[in-house]
């Protein structure tokens, strides 16, 4: 066997063994994927993420639970008093700054989950004598996040207001949220 | 190679754990291997392949299924229908569970042809024995779980054994069910095992493949390696025939997976659990078919009843190979020198594929006149007829033929006439 | 030589297999004949107007006495139906939901979320509407029979008004060719123009069972055309790596031929 018939039996097979290991590294990795993926939300998970409140039995000034994925659902019929605080607050004022009437649908009623945005925590507040923080609304008892009548933060290390789920009025006194 | 550990951060490691040059010797071009070594001897990777790939796919299932009587059947249909790709997961284990029966059978058969479990490696063979054991163990218990009509009969019939044992065996069985039937604590228990025993299959493979690295590799010759001409080095030469080997059987085992899943399975299965009702032909998987045609050939012999009989004999089947070693006299090694040995191979292999027909046939069964009962007891009677008297008498009596001087030698001749075995 | 053994001993037991083996206990139906299902072989898929039909069947005809428990609502667009399709199928059935604020349970309309309602309460209720038969689930019924779809379609065409001569069967049974035993309780649940297929197509016996047929396989195995689509890829890329492989293979072990 010539030399140059050597280094081209070499070069083939360091070619070989380049596009080999990059074609059975792409397949493995793609055979990981179901096993990945298998681990997401299943479709009857998915299914399921809707629930409906019925608003007719609460008070003024009265908040209910429900839950919604598995997750607290903050409901409450503001207060004229507490819509108004939250509509005076000026927005240079907010951590992350946004308008009371971008939170609600109608104002008196007031949705969001209630789930802390800092590290995951159901803040207190929905009970009448809750403590309600030092701006009126929900206090995290875990580490110390105030958030406002609007459900947006004031005070603390959470970073995010309360978020809003979407929703919608099925009646006057029906929301369905999801 | 030798450029790879001089790198200093490779040197820093190896100087603490020295992982690397263990790898290297494992399977890596500082483990040699003889050089003569032919495709059967793929069937030990492959095996480990699927050992991984059913343990990753097991892992995912058990995050999704629930072990309790009113939701195992359906949580394995959520599985199939709800879960993202859980169709695909569950039907690789599935068919992963007989693939690796398959590949470990032809794995045992090819150390059979060849004497691979004689001296000194009859640790590595009784090893592999508790391995199987492990494995069967692991494949009933994972059965039971989707808590089918098979999985429910199939696990009242094979607890019920255990009552064949006299005296202690009612209370075993009840000790076994937790309870006075297959129900939720058995069903429990055995999600327990079943995710266990695989880790345990693990560390025996472990030990398995510790005794195969002392005295390396046996070769279709049979004859020891004598020196450094005689092997190649395990890395590249055997990496890539291994990894070549894993390809070819990919493709085999994902057309059934993709294509034909339930092949190997019982459309009974398909029907959830119903303690009331026994399915008219109750079957185990494939791989039990064998082992349940000895179960039921056994009569009663004198003051054994034919049910402990049978439970003798089955579990005796797969333990007396634990004696192969000493009960197979021979000093030759491979069946391609001892002629005899070789033709009753074939007979042995073609018994136990007999046995496996039997074993899928109701004993009151006939084919062609002959009922199955009996043609179960002949061949259960020649299974151990070939393992305690055929073995041992041939292994003394067989003038084997001369062996070749080494394996380097055979090579060189072989490449010689053109002509292979 | 060694070769010519193992041939021929794997012909001899392919042999014996291969042959018929006469069963002493006849509790076997008759063999179904094989239909050419749409989705049949590695390329096969659900035909859709089938599925529709049979969903139609199903709901005209099975769904009185047979659950298909393991189907949910939503899982009617894989067959073609849009959204709201099945959210107004959905919405014919009442569930029940709760418990509410006053602790009761109460009927709501279901949504394309909810499990497919069942024809009866629980088994009990299920045997006495139907003279002690259990009607079976019918969510997985083309994998949990011996011959599937094949099995199936004999079974819904192959009533015998007289059983043959020398058969007398006991009240309330009905003389099936494939049915293991041959003896049914359930009456031919089928027949020409059993239902009005809206697309036209003709209702024959054969047809509505076939169509019928087909919905329960897709209700059986939902993921079946996924599941081909992927193997055949996997099977090609499979197909090249292993190549590569080989050509990796004999490259490698070149020095050493």
């Amino acid at each position: 066997m010539s030399d140059s018939a050597i280094t081209d039996d070499k070069s083939r097979r360091d070619f070989l063994i380049i596009s080999t290991s990059v074609v059975g590294a792409v397949g493995t990795a793609l055979a990981a994927w179901p096993l990945v993926d298998s681990m997401n939300p299943a479709a009857d998970t998915l299914a399921l993420s809707t629930t409906e409140v019925d608003l007719a039995p609460i008070k003024e000034g009265q908040s209910i639970t429900v839950v919604w994925r598995g997750k607290p659902v903050f409901v409450r019929y503001r207060t004229a008093a507490e819509i108004k605080t939250a509509n005076d607050a000026k927005l240079e004022d907010l951590p992350d700054p946004q308008a009371d009437k971008d939170r609600v649908k109608k104002a008196q009623w007031l949705i969001m989950v209630g789930v802390c945005t800092h590290l995951g925590c159901i803040p207190l507040g929905q009970k009448a004598n809750d403590p309600k923080g030092e701006f009126g609304g929900w206090f995290c008892p875990c580490h110390g996040s105030h958030y406002d009548t609007s459900g947006r933060i004031r005070k603390g290390p959470a970073p995010e207001n309360l978020f809003v789920p979407e929703y919608k009025y099925l009646s006057d006194t029906k929301v369905q949220i999801g | 190679m030798s450029k790879f550990f001089e790198n200093p951060v490779i040197k820093w490691v190896e100087y603490r754990l020295p992982i690397f040059s263990f790898i290297d010797e494992s399977v890596g071009s500082g483990y040699p291997t003889p050089k003569n070594l032919n495709y059967w001897w793929n069937f030990g990777s492959l095996a480990g392949l699927v050992l991984v790939i059913m343990i990753a796919t097991g892992i995912v299932l058990a995050m999704n299924y629930t072990a309790h009587v009113d939701y195992a059947f359906e949580s394995v249909e959520r599985i199939m229908r709800d879960v993202n790709y859980g169709w695909l997961v569950r039907y690789i284990h599935v068919n992963g569970g007989s693939m690796f029966f398959i590949l470990v059978y032809i794995h045992m058969f090819r150390g059979l042809y060849y004497g691979s479990f004689k001296e000194p490696r009859e640790l590595l063979w009784i090893i592999g024995v508790f391995i199987l054991l492990a494995m069967m163990a692991t494949a009933f218990m994972g059965y039971v779980l989707p808590w089918g009509q098979m999985s429910f009969w199939g696990a009242t019939v094979i607890t019920n054994l255990f009552s064949a044992i006299p005296l202690i065996g009612d209370s075993i069985v009840t000790w076994l069910w937790g309870g006075f039937s297959v129900d939720n604590p058995t069903l429990n228990r055995f999600y327990a095992f079943h995710y266990l025993l695989p880790f345990v299959i693990f560390a025996l493979v472990f030990i398995h493949l510790w005794a195969l690295h002392v005295h390396k590799s046996s070769n279709p010759l049979g004859i020891d390696i004598q020196g450094p001409q005689d092997t190649i080095p395990f890395h590249p030469y055997f990496t890539i025939k291994d990894l070549f080997g894993m390809g070819v059987f990919m493709l085999i085992f994902m057309y059934f997976v993709f294509f034909a899943p339930n092949f190997f399975g019982e459309p009974d299965n398909y029907i959830k659990a119903n303690p009331l009702v026994t399915p008219p032909h109750i079957v185990p998987e494939w791989y039990f078919l064998p082992f349940y045609a000895i179960l039921r050939a056994v009569p009663d012999i004198w003051f054994i009843s034919a049910k402990l009989g049978g439970v003798i004999a089955m579990f005796g089947s797969i333990l007396i190979l634990l004696l192969l070693p000493w009960l197979d006299r021979s000093k030759v090694r491979s069946s391609q020198f001892r002629p005899i040995n070789r033709q009753l191979f074939w007979v042995f292999f073609v018994d136990c594929l007999i046995l496996g027909w039997v074993g899928a046939n109701s004993p009151d069964a006939v084919f062609h006149g002959v009922p199955f009962l009996w043609i179960g007891r002949v061949t259960t009677a020649y299974y151990f007829a070939h393992i305690l008297l055929i073995i041992p008498l041939v292994s003394i009596l067989e003038r084997t033929k001369p062996l070749p001087e080494s394996i380097s030698a055979a090579v060189t001749a072989n490449a010689k006439s053109g002509a292979g075995e | 030589m060694k070769k010519i053994n193992a041939i021929a001993s794997i012909l001899a037991v392919a042999l014996i297999f291969g042959s018929a083996v006469s069963s002493a206990t006849a509790s076997e139906g008759a063999k179904p004949h094989a239909q050419d299902w749409s989705f049949n072989g590695i390329f096969g898929t659900f035909d859709r107007g089938a599925l529709q039909r049979g969903y139609q069947v199903y709901s005209e005809v099975c769904a009185a006495c047979h659950a298909l428990r393991l189907l949910s609502y939503r899982n009617l667009t894989a067959i073609g139906l849009s959204p709201d399709q099945v959210k107004k199928i959905a919405a014919e059935f009442e569930v029940t939901d709760g418990p509410n604020d006053e602790g009761e349970m109460f009927q709501r309309p279901a949504r394309p979320s909810d499990r497919f309602v069942s024809p009866f309460a629980n088994e009990n209720a299920a045997r006495a509407s139907n003279n002690g038969a259990l009607p079976p689930d019918l969510s997985l019924m083309t994998k949990a029979r011996k011959g599937g779809a094949d099995y199936l379609h004999g079974l819904l065409t192959g009533y015998k008004e007289e059983p043959p001569a020398g058969v007398k069967l006991p009240e309330g049974m009905n003389y099936n060719l494939y049915f293991p035993g041959n003896q049914i309780a359930m009456a031919p649940p089928l027949a020409d123009d059993a239902v009005k297929y809206a697309d036209g197509t003709k209702a024959t016996l054969d047809q509505v069972s076939s169509d019928v047929t087909t919905f329960l396989a897709w209700a059986a195995e939902p993921e079946l055309e996924e599941r081909k689509r992927l193997g055949i890829k996997v099977m090609l890329f499979l197909l090249v790596l292993t190549g590569m492989l080989y050509a990796l293979k004999v490259s490698i072990w070149k020095d050493q031929h």
